[in-house]
């Protein structure tokens, strides 16, 4: 169903399945001018606006105004600069995590699915139990033993409790694939396991991949703002997770009618930012899932 | 063949406790050597031993092993201790963990099963009219409803009630689960009292989740609908109240049901936020605070208590369904 491409060619059928069936459908759109916006923010933005985190007491809650277009928080500072600067981290650490959890997913789901017999019991009854423990607590528990400060680390345990649910439907994907003519043919050709597994299985299981990074990235966020907005991750004061936690327990912004924008700033870039990777997921989902069922 | 599916998801649940409780034995053995001096510390001034006996007594008395044994045995001990039900021992408050859950688990219970059972009400109550009503104004609401709090972490909503509802306005109290000037007993001023400060955690949850259990119930009811039986009840001329009850309801509902043992985990999870902002003293109120202050003892008595909690609702699900669902009797005996 690929051909071999040129440089030209993969352009082409980029446009083609991709970005234009995302103009044709809203929901994708809108989705994907959000998410762009945001990962503009995060790779641009922290270049061009600078961050000045001198406190200036005189400063303390301002409203927005020309100067401060998101206020001052609770030391005077800017709190767009911050927002700016802490969206870097935030997607940092979802876009790593997911990208783990899918990697995870992806190989047990695989292994588990294609090899079957006892590799497949033992892999299934793990998926199982790591889809009964509830991820949360045991992220939060994990992240405060082992005092983690870097995105990495932080991300690699995120993606430990996230990759379970993806890695059930692959093994199921991978499961009605293997009964597909396809598949056969290749294996009668004899052509090896690792070109059924690149080739075949993985380039058919794709669109399905991509739509569970995008989602993947939003519990991500999820996760990890929850987990620093207990305070339990001390990261830089800028991450939105820790300006909440600033916000909820340790100044009490939210005490305070002044205070509301340094509370209200991060949280709505968070609802919009998850909001955007729902509508993109959905949208995606949308535009791809009737062209899997004419493979079928 | 029940009983076969059964005694699987029991050994399941099984594995998932030892499995569970062997990362909080993880967790325990990899604790700073700090956190272990302090404690050693203070059993050498409140007992008058040496420094490694009483770093020895520090480790039987907040863990359940002792340090000086094998790698092995130290797990061998954690695990049965735990099993046992000994949860080990809180280093802030200085109590048996099992002492905290017996006063933190019934405020949670409380909270958690009141919200579940509002949401599931009224979510699917609107689910049932968004299935049976298709073209009013209701379906594109809803949808749009459940998108937004879909994309609204509980922390957002918690906060936003707490901030709006409780810090400005003052409608709600700002922090435990009852007026602290009153006794604790079965009198109408407590109660009351017991139902205004759960108010904003139940909200936060409700709000969570009404839309899910709408979505979800819908396209249960819309499958429902397209069957012959319904059709066929309408032919009779039956009251449309009736045939929602009784014909759509009553079988829309049962895939609906197993997942309110999922649900329950979720917000199992959830609690720690929701409880931690609005300072109720539940049990993840005290998990976010034993794991926010290093309380060892602490984080891993109530992480087992909270596994146990959703394996319990997943057994009490799996249990009950074939009991409710004839279908899934009728395809295990097969």
């Amino acid at each position: 169903m690929q051909g071999e491409l040129g440089h030209e060619g993969v352009l082409v059928n980029l446009y083609y399945s991709f970005f234009r069936p995302i103009i044709k459908y809203r929901r994708a759109a809108i989705g994907f001018v959000i998410l762009s916006g945001f990962v503009l923010m995060a790779t641009v933005g922290p270049e061009v606006v600078p961050l000045n985190l001198k406190t200036d007491f005189s400063q303390r809650y301002k409203p927005p105004s020309f100067q401060h277009p998101l206020g001052t928080d609770y030391g005077g500072r800017d709190i767009f600069q911050q927002i700016v600067h802490g969206s870097r981290d935030v997607l940092t650490i979802a876009a790593l995590a997911a990208m783990y959890a899918i990697t995870i997913a992806v190989t047990i789901g695989i292994l588990s699915g294609l090899l079957g017999g006892i590799v497949d019991a033992i892999l299934t009854g793990l998926t199982d139990i790591f889809l009964t423990i509830p991820s949360f607590p045991v992220m939060m528990a994990i992240a405060a033993v082992f005092e983690v400060r870097d995105p990495f680390s932080f991300a690699a345990i995120l993606a430990i409790w996230m990759w379970a649910g993806l890695a059930r439907s692959i093994r199921a994907e991978v499961l009605s694939l293997k009964q597909k003519e396809f598949i056969e043919a290749a294996r009668i050709l004899g052509l090896g396991t690792s070109h059924i597994v690149f080739r075949e299985i993985l380039p058919n299981i794709m669109p399905y991949i991509v739509i569970n990074f995008i989602t993947m990235i939003r519990s991500a966020i999820t996760a990890s703002v929850g987990i620093m907005f207990l305070g339990i991750v001390p990261f830089k004061i800028t991450h939105w997770g820790v300006m909440l936690y600033m916000a909820m327990f340790q100044y009490g912004a939210v005490y305070v009618p002044e205070g509301i924008y340094y509370a209200l700033a991060p949280l709505f870039c968070i609802v919009l930012l998850e909001y955007g990777a729902i509508s993109l997921a959905h949208g995606l989902d949308e535009i791809f899932n009737p062209r899997l069922k004419t493979y079928e | 063949m029940i009983a076969q599916r059964i005694t699987k998801r029991i050994l399941l649940s099984f594995f998932t406790l030892l499995f569970s409780a062997s990362i909080t034995f993880f967790l325990v053995n990899n604790i700073p050597g700090n956190v272990i001096d302090v404690l050693a510390a203070q059993i050498m001034e409140s007992y008058g031993v040496s420094y490694d006996e009483a770093k020895q007594m520090a480790y039987t008395y907040y863990f359940g092993y002792e340090s000086n044994k094998s790698l092995l045995e130290r797990y061998i001990d954690y695990i049965t201790n735990i099993f046992r039900g000994n949860l080990g021992t809180s280093i802030m408050y200085r109590v048996p963990v099992n002492s905290i859950v017996v006063h933190a688990l019934p405020w949670t219970l409380f909270v958690l099963s009141l919200s579940l059972l509002t949401g599931f009400a009224i979510g699917t109550l609107l689910g049932l009219l968004m299935a049976w009503r298709r073209k009013t104004f209701l379906d594109p609401l809803v949808t749009a409803y459940a998108s937004f709090t879909d994309a609204t972490p509980d922390f957002v909503t918690a906060m936003l009630l707490f901030m709006f509802l409780a810090a400005r306005l003052g409608w709600f109290p700002l922090k435990g689960a009852y007026d602290e000037s009153l006794t604790p007993g079965f009198y109408p001023a407590f109660i009351i009292s017991v139902l205004y400060h759960a108010a904003l955690p139940i909200l936060s949850y409700v709000i969570e989740h009404i839309g899910f259990w709408a979505l979800i119930v819908k396209g249960s009811a819309a499958s429902v609908l397209e069957e012959d039986f319904v059709k066929a009840a309408e032919a009779r001329g039956l009251h449309e109240r009736r045939i929602l009850t009784a014909y759509v309801g009553r079988v829309a509902l049962i895939p609906v049901i197993a997942m309110l043992a999922i649900q329950l985990g979720y917000m199992l999870g959830g609690s720690t936020i929701v409880e931690t902002v609005f300072t109720y003293p539940g049990i993840g109120y005290f998990f976010s605070q034993a794991s926010s202050t290093l309380d060892f003892g602490l984080m891993q008595g109530l992480f087992f208590i909270i596994i146990l909690g959703i394996i319990l609702a997943n057994l009490a699900v799996d249990i009950i369904y074939p009991l409710i669902d004839p279908r899934a009797r009728r395809e295990s005996a097969r």
